[in-house]
């Protein structure tokens, strides 16, 4: 039972010349699995991320989610299905209402989609900050208090407080020091693992889908130029760019 | 390898900080080698790019020496050049790329207007861009990240200066630009004998060119010295760290490899 | 209320808030501080300041107190001032949000009226407007609002365009948040600052032309106002200067604090988004 079926999505930017930055996607999705979205910038991935997320509305296509017509939900309807489908940026900074604190950045999915009743909030926040290792203290901060990865964290648990099967991850780790990128993933492989969450995870950083996608889909163009299990799609890459991607890698040089 | 700049006891405070942002920093230079100054965020290796070429803010307090061979600090643009992390925000939106290249031969090179342009679309074309006449006319938000940083290392390199810092130069690009814009870097400097102060946070780029590499934690020089050795044989505890969790193609995966 | 002490601790922020304080506790307290009416006939006409006890600052052509014309002077510059940049603002603020949020025809069509109100010089706009209504203190705080509204409805279109493109409103978004919601918690709260910032000028610039309007004549007959008082003392500024002299001096200590109150705001500001 896939859990997200897209067929060919497309959408043209009209400002100036005119850029296709979609043309044709297909993919699909099975619940609990991690699909890794990798190209370089301007191949369509970020396009196709906020297709998927319904920021912006595809020229065609369909996309099938949870079993339903997910492009042809719109108002409440559709605002009631999105805690089934959430999004982890990669602006840590940005992704926050600067006035926000901690605690009502997380109370807002939670309010909205009713995940506990009113008066259970506060402990379901303590309970999200401590799945991703912070501290219930935090909750009184202030979003700008806090460092980039704890942001992130952050970013996380405001992303799986409305129990979400799908979590769309828009090269969520780039813009963290290496140090952090690592225990960032080793929470994202732990939180699939425990509650089954499955993962669109864009990256220019092929290393970063090593590490957690099952398969990987290559684009270029706005298009799907290459897809496949990751150990396969790395080792024996098809495409010239998949292997631009994997030569583009660097390697620690050490004799 | 004669030292191009010795620094010593370097301090850099910014105003409001609490913490110093370079902390009794002594480094060494030498002239024609690519020194790499790899840290995490934090580190304060951007502070000593900036504290090199004159570009702290005001009300930064700096103590220390930073004693240039030539006796007197570089002039920027003609015996240093630098260029950016954010090339959208190093270029100015309302000048053409060819009036920003020609900038630095005009004002130190003492060339004139039609002799700096010439000698800017000879630079677009030296940094590969395809079709540097047209280039030249054409304004920065008509070119894409890799190409405008190239221009940047174009503007920076205009008025050939003998050293160039590129600050995170290429942390904004994406992996396949930023491995042309490295081997780009590694090329001109090494054509031009020209020193070369690469800051990044990834110990693996730094590791494909740099002759020496400087490693900072928390405004400190952990440990330096050429790149081979550090990083075959790390001496302090953070350098360990740093090469550890660098991750490459060829580290285990996180997750069981079998698709649920 | 941090930002009220990190107001304090700039020297315009402090300076300004002191000077308007001030003069607002002399609008507050006119009626105590000068009982009776401004305009009456209170002593010998044109006495010399600092030389009757009685009248501090001296009287004009017509034997009325200045200093008390100066302290009831306070509350019309100061009410008429606050009052249009209130509704300058508001107007401002209601076109911006509206143009910003709905787009396409609506947008063009509002900024096309903005367009129109910026081109004519808001004093000349204001002088016409009560030229034709009639002096009246409503009439003349709508025809300043009606010079003044055009900046912040263009500033706030701005803002809203650019807030409306940030990762946290798409954040909002696919968390399932209303677009009211999205609209009241997430934008307008980031839209305001830049534009408050701008309300300071506002209110400085409404206070120069409600006097402008006075010493034309235009002002409303019956009120005694800074500017009233200036085009009084023009008469006899050879032989009595201070008679134009005195509101001239209150005019400027009220817009400069205004002005200065305004600087140190955006610095607090812009200071606290550079640090974020």
């Amino acid at each position: 039972m896939t859990l997200l079926v897209a067929e060919g999505l497309s959408k043209r930017y009209a400002a100036g010349r005119g850029v296709t930055a979609l043309n044709g996607v297909s993919l699909h999705l099975s619940p609990g699995e991690t699909l890794g979205l990798a190209g370089a910038s301007g191949s369509g991935k970020s396009t196709l991320a906020r297709v998927l997320t319904r920021l912006v509305a595809p020229d065609a296509g369909s996309v099938r989610f949870d079993g339903e017509d997910w492009l042809a939900l719109s108002d409440a309807p559709l605002r009631r299905r999105r805690a089934r489908m959430q999004m982890v940026f990669q602006d840590v900074l940005g992704a926050f209402n600067p006035r926000a604190t901690v605690a009502s950045a997380l109370e807002d999915p939670l309010r909205i989609h009713a995940v506990v009743p009113k008066g259970e909030r506060a402990p379901e926040v303590a309970a999200l900050l401590d799945r991703v290792g912070l501290p219930a203290d935090y909750a009184g901060r202030s979003i700008r208090e806090v460092s980039g990865g704890e942001r992130q964290r952050i970013a996380i648990a405001r992303a799986i407080a409305t129990r979400p099967a799908l979590i769309v991850l828009d090269e969520a780790v780039s813009a963290l020091d290496v140090s952090v990128r690592e225990k960032i993933l080793e929470l994202l492989v732990t939180l699939q693992e425990e509650r089954g969450i499955a993962y669109l995870f864009v990256s220019h950083d092929l290393s970063v889908l090593a590490a957690v996608a099952h398969r990987i889909a290559v684009m270029e163009a706005g298009r799907i130029v290459e897809t496949g299990p990751t150990s396969r799609v790395i080792a024996a890459p098809q495409s010239p760019a998949t292997r631009a991607l994997v030569r583009a890698v660097p390697r620690l040089v050490i004799e | 390898m004669t030292a191009l700049c010795e620094i010593r006891g370097l301090s850099v405070a910014y105003p409001g900080a609490s913490m110093p942002a370079l902390d009794g920093v002594d480094l060494d230079i030498r002239a024609g080698e690519r020194l790499a100054i790899i840290g995490e965020s934090g580190s304060g290796k951007s502070t000593l790019a900036r504290a090199l070429a004159g570009l702290l803010p005001e009300g930064a307090r700096v103590a220390g020496d930073m004693r240039w061979a030539g006796g007197e600090p570089p002039q920027p643009g003609r015996d240093l050049g630098f260029v950016f992390q954010d090339p959208a925000a190093s270029l100015n939106p309302v000048l053409t790329i060819g009036e920003q290249v020609a900038e630095g031969a005009r004002r130190h090179l003492g060339l004139s207007r039609r002799q700096a342009l010439s000698l800017a679309v000879e630079m677009l074309e030296k940094v590969r861009l395809p079709d540097p006449g047209k280039v030249a006319k054409a304004f920065p938000h008509q070119l894409s990240g890799g190409q405008r940083q190239r221009v940047a290392i174009a503007a920076a390199l205009s008025a050939k200066p003998g050293m160039l810092i590129a600050d995170e130069a290429t942390s904004a690009l994406d992996m396949v630009v930023q491995a042309e814009i490295v081997a780009l870097l590694d090329d001109l400097v090494r054509a031009a004998g020209m020193t070369l102060l690469f800051i990044t946070h990834d110990v693996a780029l730094a590791s494909g060119f740099a002759d020496r590499v400087a490693i900072f934690r928390r405004g400190a020089l952990v440990e330096t010295g050429p790149t081979r050795t550090v990083l075959a044989a790390p001496a302090a505890a953070y350098t360990k760290t740093l090469i550890a969790s660098h991750r490459d193609l060829a580290t285990p995966p996180l997750i069981r490899e079998a698709a649920p | 209320m941090t930002t009220m002490w990190r107001l304090l601790a700039t020297p315009e922020g402090a300076i300004g808030l002191a000077l308007l304080v001030c003069v607002a506790l002399v609008a507050l307290f006119a009626p105590v501080l000068s009982p009776g009416d401004p305009l009456r006939i209170a002593g010998r006409a044109l006495t010399t300041p600092f030389s009757d006890a009685a009248f501090p600052l001296g009287t004009d052509r017509l034997g009325r107190d200045v200093l008390a014309g100066l302290i009831h002077g306070a509350r019309a510059s100061l009410a008429v001032g606050l009052a249009a940049a209130a509704a300058a603002l508001a107007m401002g603020l209601c076109v911006g949000l509206a143009a910003g949020f709905a787009g396409g025809l609506l947008d063009e069509a509002l900024m096309r009226v903005v367009d129109a109100f910026q081109i004519v010089p808001g004093f000349l706009l204001a002088l016409a407007f009560v030229s034709v209504v009639g002096p009246s203190v409503p009439v003349v705080v709508l025809a300043i609002a009606l010079g003044a509204w055009a900046d912040p409805a263009r500033l706030t279109r701005a803002q809203v365009l650019s807030v409306r493109e940030r990762d946290y409103v798409a954040a909002a978004q696919v968390a399932g948040m209303h677009p009211v919601e999205i609209a009241v918690r997430e934008i307008l709260p980031n839209v305001l600052p830049p534009v408050l910032a701008l309300s300071a000028i506002i209110v400085a610039a409404a206070i120069l032309t409600e006097a402008a309007l006075s010493f034309l004549g235009l002002g409303d007959p019956n009120v005694v106002t800074w500017g009233s008082m200036i085009a009084e003392g023009r008469n006899v500024l050879r032989s009595s200067p201070w008679l134009s002299i005195f509101p001239g001096i209150a005019l400027v200590v009220t817009v400069v604090g205004v002005y200065l109150l305004g600087e140190g705001l955006t610095r607090v500001l812009s200071g606290r988004r550079a640090a974020a």
